[in-house]
Protein backbone atom coordinates (compact mmCIF):
# COMPACT_ATOMS: atom_id res chain seq x y z
CA UNK A 1 0.00 0.00 0.00
CA UNK A 2 1.90 2.96 -1.26
CA UNK A 3 -0.56 5.62 -0.17
CA UNK A 4 -0.19 4.88 3.56
CA UNK A 5 1.51 7.70 5.49
CA UNK A 6 5.10 7.12 6.60
CA UNK A 7 6.17 6.80 10.21
CA UNK A 8 7.25 10.44 10.38
CA UNK A 9 3.99 11.65 8.85
CA UNK A 10 2.03 9.55 11.33
CA UNK A 11 4.03 11.08 14.18
CA UNK A 12 3.59 14.72 13.18
CA UNK A 13 -0.03 14.35 12.13
CA UNK A 14 -1.00 13.12 15.57
CA UNK A 15 0.33 16.19 17.32
CA UNK A 16 -1.52 19.00 15.55
CA UNK A 17 -3.04 18.37 12.07
CA UNK A 18 -4.95 15.30 13.32
CA UNK A 19 -4.95 16.12 17.02
CA UNK A 20 -7.16 13.44 18.61
CA UNK A 21 -9.02 15.94 20.78
CA UNK A 22 -9.20 19.18 18.80
CA UNK A 23 -9.40 17.74 15.28
CA UNK A 24 -10.88 14.26 15.65
CA UNK A 25 -12.95 15.00 18.80
CA UNK A 26 -12.16 11.56 20.19
CA UNK A 27 -11.66 10.47 23.78
CA UNK A 28 -13.61 13.40 25.22
CA UNK A 29 -14.61 11.61 28.41
CA UNK A 30 -11.19 11.98 30.08
CA UNK A 31 -10.76 15.38 28.41
CA UNK A 32 -13.76 16.69 30.31
CA UNK A 33 -13.38 14.62 33.46
CA UNK A 34 -9.75 14.78 34.59
CA UNK A 35 -8.67 18.23 33.43
CA UNK A 36 -9.38 20.09 36.67
CA UNK A 37 -5.73 19.76 37.63
CA UNK A 38 -2.65 19.61 35.44
CA UNK A 39 -1.12 16.80 37.50
CA UNK A 40 -4.17 14.60 37.03
CA UNK A 41 -4.31 15.42 33.33
CA UNK A 42 -0.64 14.55 32.81
CA UNK A 43 -1.04 11.25 34.68
CA UNK A 44 -3.93 10.43 32.39
CA UNK A 45 -1.87 11.39 29.33
CA UNK A 46 0.97 9.16 30.52
CA UNK A 47 -1.41 6.27 31.03
CA UNK A 48 -2.86 6.76 27.55
CA UNK A 49 0.66 6.90 26.05
CA UNK A 50 1.58 3.59 27.68
CA UNK A 51 -1.65 1.83 26.68
CA UNK A 52 -1.67 3.18 23.13
CA UNK A 53 1.99 2.38 22.52
CA UNK A 54 1.71 -1.17 23.83
CA UNK A 55 -1.58 -1.87 22.08
CA UNK A 56 -0.34 -0.45 18.76
CA UNK A 57 2.88 -2.48 18.89
CA UNK A 58 1.11 -5.76 19.75
CA UNK A 59 -1.60 -5.25 17.12
CA UNK A 60 0.98 -4.35 14.51
CA UNK A 61 3.01 -7.49 15.32
CA UNK A 62 0.00 -9.76 14.82
CA UNK A 63 -1.59 -7.75 12.00
CA UNK A 64 -1.20 -10.55 9.43
CA UNK A 65 -3.03 -13.01 11.67
CA UNK A 66 -6.07 -10.79 12.28
CA UNK A 67 -9.36 -11.96 10.85
CA UNK A 68 -11.76 -9.18 9.88
CA UNK A 69 -14.64 -10.44 11.98
CA UNK A 70 -12.52 -11.04 15.08
CA UNK A 71 -10.27 -8.00 15.03
CA UNK A 72 -12.34 -5.81 17.37
CA UNK A 73 -12.34 -8.54 20.03
CA UNK A 74 -8.56 -8.73 19.81
CA UNK A 75 -8.16 -4.94 19.97
CA UNK A 76 -10.35 -4.75 23.06
CA UNK A 77 -8.60 -7.67 24.72
CA UNK A 78 -5.18 -6.11 24.19
CA UNK A 79 -6.26 -2.66 25.31
CA UNK A 80 -8.03 -3.99 28.42
CA UNK A 81 -4.92 -5.89 29.45
CA UNK A 82 -2.67 -2.85 29.32
CA UNK A 83 -5.23 -0.62 31.00
CA UNK A 84 -5.45 -3.08 33.88
CA UNK A 85 -1.67 -3.03 34.18
CA UNK A 86 -1.67 0.79 34.35
CA UNK A 87 -4.51 0.77 36.86
CA UNK A 88 -2.72 -1.64 39.21
CA UNK A 89 0.56 0.20 38.76
CA UNK A 90 -0.98 3.54 39.73
CA UNK A 91 -2.72 1.99 42.72
CA UNK A 92 0.62 0.61 43.89
CA UNK A 93 2.93 3.56 43.26
CA UNK A 94 0.74 6.66 42.95
CA UNK A 95 -2.04 5.74 45.35
CA UNK A 96 -3.48 9.20 45.94
CA UNK A 97 -3.47 10.00 42.23
CA UNK A 98 -5.14 6.70 41.51
CA UNK A 99 -7.89 7.60 43.97
CA UNK A 100 -8.29 11.06 42.42
CA UNK A 101 -8.61 9.69 38.91
CA UNK A 102 -10.93 6.97 40.19
CA UNK A 103 -12.77 5.07 37.47
CA UNK A 104 -11.31 7.15 34.63
CA UNK A 105 -8.21 4.95 34.44
CA UNK A 106 -10.23 1.73 33.89
CA UNK A 107 -12.35 3.76 31.45
CA UNK A 108 -9.34 4.15 29.12
CA UNK A 109 -10.48 0.74 27.83
CA UNK A 110 -13.35 2.47 26.05
CA UNK A 111 -11.29 5.49 24.98
CA UNK A 112 -11.93 5.52 21.26
CA UNK A 113 -8.58 7.13 20.40
CA UNK A 114 -6.86 3.85 21.14
CA UNK A 115 -9.20 1.53 19.27
CA UNK A 116 -9.22 4.05 16.40
CA UNK A 117 -5.40 3.99 16.11
CA UNK A 118 -5.37 0.19 16.27
CA UNK A 119 -7.88 0.07 13.42
CA UNK A 120 -6.53 2.90 11.27
CA UNK A 121 -2.81 2.43 11.66
CA UNK A 122 -1.54 -0.51 13.69
CA UNK A 123 -3.57 -3.22 11.96
CA UNK A 124 -2.21 -2.09 8.57
CA UNK A 125 1.32 -0.78 9.04
CA UNK A 126 4.70 -1.87 10.38
CA UNK A 127 5.64 -1.92 14.05
CA UNK A 128 7.83 1.17 13.78
CA UNK A 129 5.12 3.19 12.03
CA UNK A 130 2.54 2.03 14.56
CA UNK A 131 4.79 3.00 17.46
CA UNK A 132 5.50 6.47 16.11
CA UNK A 133 1.79 6.89 15.41
CA UNK A 134 1.07 5.98 19.03
CA UNK A 135 3.62 8.46 20.36
CA UNK A 136 2.39 11.23 18.05
CA UNK A 137 -1.27 10.73 18.92
CA UNK A 138 -0.44 10.53 22.64
CA UNK A 139 1.55 13.75 22.46
CA UNK A 140 -1.39 15.41 20.73
CA UNK A 141 -3.69 14.08 23.43
CA UNK A 142 -1.31 15.26 26.18
CA UNK A 143 -1.09 18.70 24.56
CA UNK A 144 -4.87 19.02 24.45
CA UNK A 145 -5.27 17.85 28.06
CA UNK A 146 -2.50 20.18 29.21
CA UNK A 147 -4.04 23.22 27.50
CA UNK A 148 -7.49 22.61 28.97
CA UNK A 149 -6.18 21.66 32.40
CA UNK A 150 -3.91 24.74 32.57
CA UNK A 151 -6.79 27.12 31.91
CA UNK A 152 -9.04 25.36 34.38
CA UNK A 153 -6.50 24.99 37.17
CA UNK A 154 -5.15 28.53 36.89
CA UNK A 155 -8.55 30.22 36.76
CA UNK A 156 -10.20 27.80 39.18
CA UNK A 157 -7.60 27.64 41.94
CA UNK A 158 -4.93 30.23 41.06
CA UNK A 159 -2.40 27.41 40.94
CA UNK A 160 -0.46 25.67 38.20
CA UNK A 161 0.87 22.16 38.78
CA UNK A 162 0.19 22.69 42.48
CA UNK A 163 2.18 25.95 42.68
CA UNK A 164 0.53 29.33 43.14
CA UNK A 165 0.83 31.51 40.04
CA UNK A 166 -1.91 34.08 40.53
CA UNK A 167 -1.80 36.49 43.51
CA UNK A 168 -3.57 35.47 46.71
CA UNK A 169 -6.27 38.07 46.07
CA UNK A 170 -7.42 36.18 42.97
CA UNK A 171 -11.04 35.13 43.56
CA UNK A 172 -10.97 31.45 42.60
CA UNK A 173 -13.45 30.77 39.83
CA UNK A 174 -14.67 27.56 41.42
CA UNK A 175 -16.89 26.83 38.42
CA UNK A 176 -13.78 26.24 36.33
CA UNK A 177 -12.78 23.15 38.32
CA UNK A 178 -16.36 21.86 38.35
CA UNK A 179 -17.88 20.02 35.36
CA UNK A 180 -19.36 23.15 33.68
CA UNK A 181 -15.85 24.64 33.55
CA UNK A 182 -14.72 21.66 31.49
CA UNK A 183 -17.39 22.26 28.86
CA UNK A 184 -16.81 26.02 28.78
CA UNK A 185 -13.03 25.74 28.47
CA UNK A 186 -13.14 22.95 25.93
CA UNK A 187 -15.74 24.73 23.81
CA UNK A 188 -13.84 28.02 23.78
CA UNK A 189 -10.47 26.39 23.06
CA UNK A 190 -12.00 24.23 20.32
CA UNK A 191 -13.50 27.35 18.77
CA UNK A 192 -10.13 29.11 18.96
CA UNK A 193 -8.32 26.19 17.31
CA UNK A 194 -10.86 26.07 14.50
CA UNK A 195 -10.69 29.84 14.04
CA UNK A 196 -6.89 29.73 13.74
CA UNK A 197 -7.10 26.78 11.34
CA UNK A 198 -9.66 28.57 9.17
CA UNK A 199 -7.55 31.74 9.04
CA UNK A 200 -4.47 29.75 8.09
CA UNK A 201 -6.30 28.22 5.14
CA UNK A 202 -7.00 31.76 4.07
CA UNK B 1 -10.79 -57.97 10.55
CA UNK B 2 -11.40 -54.79 8.68
CA UNK B 3 -10.07 -51.43 9.57
CA UNK B 4 -12.02 -48.41 8.48
CA UNK B 5 -10.40 -45.07 8.10
CA UNK B 6 -12.61 -42.36 9.44
CA UNK B 7 -13.31 -39.50 7.14
CA UNK B 8 -15.43 -36.51 7.88
CA UNK B 9 -18.28 -36.30 5.43
CA UNK B 10 -18.49 -33.43 2.97
CA UNK B 11 -15.51 -31.21 2.35
CA UNK B 12 -13.68 -32.02 5.56
CA UNK B 13 -11.08 -29.33 5.55
CA UNK B 14 -13.58 -26.51 5.15
CA UNK B 15 -15.70 -27.70 8.02
CA UNK B 16 -12.63 -27.90 10.25
CA UNK B 17 -11.41 -24.40 9.48
CA UNK B 18 -14.88 -22.96 9.97
CA UNK B 19 -15.17 -24.49 13.42
CA UNK B 20 -15.43 -21.55 15.83
CA UNK B 21 -12.58 -22.57 18.11
CA UNK B 22 -10.21 -22.78 15.15
CA UNK B 23 -11.43 -19.39 13.97
CA UNK B 24 -10.78 -17.90 17.36
CA UNK B 25 -7.41 -19.51 18.05
CA UNK B 26 -5.66 -16.15 18.21
CA UNK B 27 -8.23 -14.72 20.62
CA UNK B 28 -7.89 -17.75 22.89
CA UNK B 29 -4.11 -17.71 22.75
CA UNK B 30 -3.93 -13.99 23.51
CA UNK B 31 -6.53 -14.29 26.26
CA UNK B 32 -4.55 -16.97 28.07
CA UNK B 33 -1.30 -15.11 27.54
CA UNK B 34 -2.69 -11.80 28.79
CA UNK B 35 -4.45 -13.57 31.64
CA UNK B 36 -1.17 -15.04 32.82
CA UNK B 37 0.56 -11.67 32.50
CA UNK B 38 -2.15 -9.96 34.57
CA UNK B 39 -1.98 -12.68 37.20
CA UNK B 40 1.75 -12.00 37.46
CA UNK B 41 1.18 -8.25 37.78
CA UNK B 42 -1.46 -8.81 40.43
CA UNK B 43 0.82 -11.12 42.42
CA UNK B 44 3.67 -8.60 42.41
CA UNK B 45 1.66 -5.44 43.04
CA UNK B 46 -1.12 -6.65 45.37
CA UNK B 47 0.97 -6.47 48.59
CA UNK B 48 2.00 -2.89 47.75
CA UNK B 49 -1.62 -1.86 47.05
CA UNK B 50 -2.79 -3.48 50.29
CA UNK B 51 -0.07 -1.62 52.19
CA UNK B 52 -1.25 1.68 50.64
CA UNK B 53 -4.81 0.97 51.70
CA UNK B 54 -3.67 0.04 55.21
CA UNK B 55 -1.75 3.31 55.51
CA UNK B 56 -4.78 5.27 54.42
CA UNK B 57 -6.95 3.35 56.87
CA UNK B 58 -4.61 4.07 59.77
CA UNK B 59 -4.58 7.71 58.79
CA UNK B 60 -8.38 7.86 58.76
CA UNK B 61 -9.01 6.04 62.04
CA UNK B 62 -8.85 9.09 64.38
CA UNK B 63 -11.15 11.06 62.08
CA UNK B 64 -13.66 8.22 61.91
CA UNK B 65 -13.83 7.87 65.67
CA UNK B 66 -13.51 11.44 66.91
CA UNK B 67 -14.89 13.36 63.94
CA UNK B 68 -12.81 15.50 61.59
CA UNK B 69 -12.45 18.58 63.82
CA UNK B 70 -11.63 16.74 67.03
CA UNK B 71 -9.17 14.51 65.16
CA UNK B 72 -7.35 17.54 63.79
CA UNK B 73 -7.28 19.19 67.21
CA UNK B 74 -5.90 16.07 68.87
CA UNK B 75 -3.28 15.74 66.15
CA UNK B 76 -2.25 19.37 66.59
CA UNK B 77 -1.92 18.95 70.32
CA UNK B 78 0.42 16.03 69.66
CA UNK B 79 -1.84 13.36 71.10
CA UNK B 80 -1.40 10.07 69.36
CA UNK B 81 -3.94 7.32 69.16
CA UNK B 82 -2.66 3.84 69.47
CA UNK B 83 -4.15 1.73 66.72
CA UNK B 84 -4.11 -2.06 66.79
CA UNK B 85 -5.22 -4.21 63.95
CA UNK B 86 -6.97 -7.49 64.61
CA UNK B 87 -9.05 -9.96 62.67
CA UNK B 88 -12.51 -11.00 63.75
CA UNK B 89 -14.58 -13.74 62.24
CA UNK B 90 -18.29 -13.22 62.49
CA UNK B 91 -20.92 -14.97 60.45
CA UNK B 92 -19.22 -16.21 57.31
CA UNK B 93 -16.83 -13.27 56.96
CA UNK B 94 -13.55 -12.26 58.48
CA UNK B 95 -13.21 -8.55 59.15
CA UNK B 96 -10.19 -6.38 59.73
CA UNK B 97 -10.94 -4.43 62.87
CA UNK B 98 -8.87 -1.49 64.05
CA UNK B 99 -8.98 -0.74 67.75
CA UNK B 100 -8.07 2.80 68.67
CA UNK B 101 -6.81 3.53 72.16
CA UNK B 102 -6.25 6.88 73.74
CA UNK B 103 -4.59 7.16 77.14
CA UNK B 104 -4.88 3.36 77.49
CA UNK B 105 -8.64 3.49 77.06
CA UNK B 106 -10.53 2.19 74.11
CA UNK B 107 -11.67 5.20 72.11
CA UNK B 108 -13.52 3.28 69.46
CA UNK B 109 -13.35 0.77 66.66
CA UNK B 110 -13.02 1.00 62.92
CA UNK B 111 -14.32 -1.91 60.86
CA UNK B 112 -13.27 -2.52 57.29
CA UNK B 113 -16.31 -3.85 55.45
CA UNK B 114 -16.92 -4.59 51.82
CA UNK B 115 -19.75 -5.67 49.57
CA UNK B 116 -21.12 -5.49 46.08
CA UNK B 117 -21.99 -2.02 44.83
CA UNK B 118 -23.59 -1.04 41.53
CA UNK B 119 -20.45 -1.43 39.42
CA UNK B 120 -17.90 -3.24 41.55
CA UNK B 121 -16.94 -4.04 45.11
CA UNK B 122 -17.26 -1.13 47.55
CA UNK B 123 -14.85 -1.04 50.49
CA UNK B 124 -15.87 0.98 53.50
CA UNK B 125 -14.42 1.95 56.84
CA UNK B 126 -17.06 2.17 59.55
CA UNK B 127 -16.16 3.89 62.81
CA UNK B 128 -18.10 3.07 66.01
CA UNK B 129 -17.73 4.24 69.60
CA UNK B 130 -16.14 2.01 72.24
CA UNK B 131 -19.42 0.48 73.39
CA UNK B 132 -20.51 -0.09 69.77
CA UNK B 133 -23.75 1.82 70.25
CA UNK B 134 -23.42 4.54 67.64
CA UNK B 135 -21.68 5.02 64.33
CA UNK B 136 -19.01 7.71 64.58
CA UNK B 137 -17.87 7.91 60.99
CA UNK B 138 -17.89 6.41 57.52
CA UNK B 139 -15.22 6.50 54.85
CA UNK B 140 -15.11 5.01 51.35
CA UNK B 141 -11.80 3.24 50.83
CA UNK B 142 -12.41 1.91 47.34
CA UNK B 143 -15.24 2.13 44.83
CA UNK B 144 -15.84 2.14 41.11
CA UNK B 145 -19.37 3.54 41.02
CA UNK B 146 -20.65 5.66 38.14
CA UNK B 147 -18.84 9.03 38.05
CA UNK B 148 -21.20 11.89 38.85
CA UNK B 149 -23.89 9.64 40.32
CA UNK B 150 -22.80 6.65 42.38
CA UNK B 151 -19.41 8.05 43.25
CA UNK B 152 -21.14 10.73 45.31
CA UNK B 153 -21.07 8.15 48.13
CA UNK B 154 -17.56 9.49 48.70
CA UNK B 155 -18.76 13.01 49.43
CA UNK B 156 -18.42 14.12 53.05
CA UNK B 157 -21.90 15.65 53.09
CA UNK B 158 -23.52 12.37 52.22
CA UNK B 159 -21.34 10.29 54.52
CA UNK B 160 -22.09 12.63 57.43
CA UNK B 161 -25.65 11.25 57.54
CA UNK B 162 -24.31 8.03 59.02
CA UNK B 163 -22.65 9.77 61.96
CA UNK B 164 -24.39 9.21 65.33
CA UNK B 165 -26.83 6.67 63.90
CA UNK B 166 -27.52 3.89 66.43
CA UNK B 167 -25.94 0.56 65.49
CA UNK B 168 -28.89 -1.61 66.53
CA UNK B 169 -31.12 -0.17 63.81
CA UNK B 170 -30.96 -1.42 60.25
CA UNK B 171 -30.24 1.56 58.04
CA UNK B 172 -32.40 2.06 54.98
CA UNK B 173 -31.84 4.35 52.03
CA UNK B 174 -35.01 6.32 51.31
CA UNK B 175 -35.75 8.39 48.24
CA UNK B 176 -37.61 11.04 50.21
CA UNK B 177 -36.23 13.23 52.95
CA UNK B 178 -34.76 11.05 55.69
CA UNK B 179 -36.88 11.55 58.82
CA UNK B 180 -36.86 8.22 60.66
CA UNK B 181 -34.06 7.29 63.02
CA UNK B 182 -32.56 4.66 60.71
CA UNK B 183 -33.10 6.49 57.45
CA UNK B 184 -30.44 7.73 55.07
CA UNK B 185 -31.53 9.85 52.14
CA UNK B 186 -30.39 8.17 48.95
CA UNK B 187 -28.36 9.98 46.32
CA UNK B 188 -30.56 11.06 43.43
CA UNK B 189 -29.89 8.76 40.49
CA UNK B 190 -27.83 6.39 42.58
CA UNK B 191 -30.30 4.51 44.73
CA UNK B 192 -28.51 1.21 44.22
CA UNK B 193 -25.15 2.59 45.33
CA UNK B 194 -26.78 4.24 48.36
CA UNK B 195 -28.57 1.02 49.30
CA UNK B 196 -25.38 -0.96 48.82
CA UNK B 197 -23.53 1.26 51.30
CA UNK B 198 -26.36 0.91 53.85
CA UNK B 199 -26.40 -2.87 53.37
CA UNK B 200 -22.66 -3.20 53.85
CA UNK B 201 -22.82 -1.10 57.02
CA UNK B 202 -25.82 -3.08 58.32
CA UNK B 203 -24.30 -6.45 57.63
CA UNK B 204 -20.92 -5.70 59.15
CA UNK B 205 -22.35 -4.06 62.27
CA UNK B 206 -24.92 -6.81 62.69
CA UNK B 207 -22.15 -9.38 62.59
CA UNK B 208 -19.68 -7.52 64.74
CA UNK B 209 -21.75 -5.64 67.29
CA UNK B 210 -21.73 -8.39 69.90
CA UNK B 211 -18.14 -9.62 69.44
CA UNK B 212 -16.86 -6.05 69.57
CA UNK B 213 -18.87 -5.11 72.66
CA UNK B 214 -17.64 -8.29 74.31
CA UNK B 215 -14.04 -7.52 73.38
CA UNK B 216 -14.44 -4.01 74.74
CA UNK B 217 -15.72 -5.21 78.12
CA UNK B 218 -13.13 -8.02 78.27
CA UNK B 219 -10.32 -5.63 77.66
CA UNK B 220 -11.50 -3.30 80.37
CA UNK B 221 -11.22 -5.87 83.14
CA UNK B 222 -7.47 -6.57 82.96
CA UNK B 223 -6.66 -2.88 82.87
CA UNK B 224 -8.89 -2.25 85.86
CA UNK B 225 -7.14 -5.02 87.70
CA UNK B 226 -3.82 -3.49 86.90
CA UNK B 227 -4.94 -0.17 88.25
CA UNK B 228 -6.06 -1.82 91.47
CA UNK B 229 -2.64 -3.41 91.85
CA UNK B 230 -0.92 -0.12 91.32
Amino acid sequence: MADQPTAFERFTQGILPENPVYRQLLGLCPVLAVTNSVQGAMTMAGAVLFVLLCANVIISLIRDLLKPHLRIVIFTLTIATFVTIVDRFLAAYMYQMSKNLGPYIPLIIVNCIIICRCEVCASKQSVFTAASDAVGQSLGFALALASIASVREILGTGMFFGFRVLPEMWPDWVIMVLPPGAFLTFGLLLGAVNWVAARKKG
Amino acid sequence: MTTTTQETPGSGKNRWTNFFIVQAWLVLLLASFFGAALAGIQLTLAPKIEANKLNETLEKVPELILGADAARASKDSGQQMEINRQYMTAGTKTYSVFKAEKDNQTAGWVVKASGQGYADKIELLVGVDETVNTITGLFVLDQKETPGLGNKIMEPDWRRQFVSKPTHLLLTAVKTKADGPGEISAITGATISSKAVCDIVNQSLNNLRQPLAKAASDKKKPSEKQQEKN
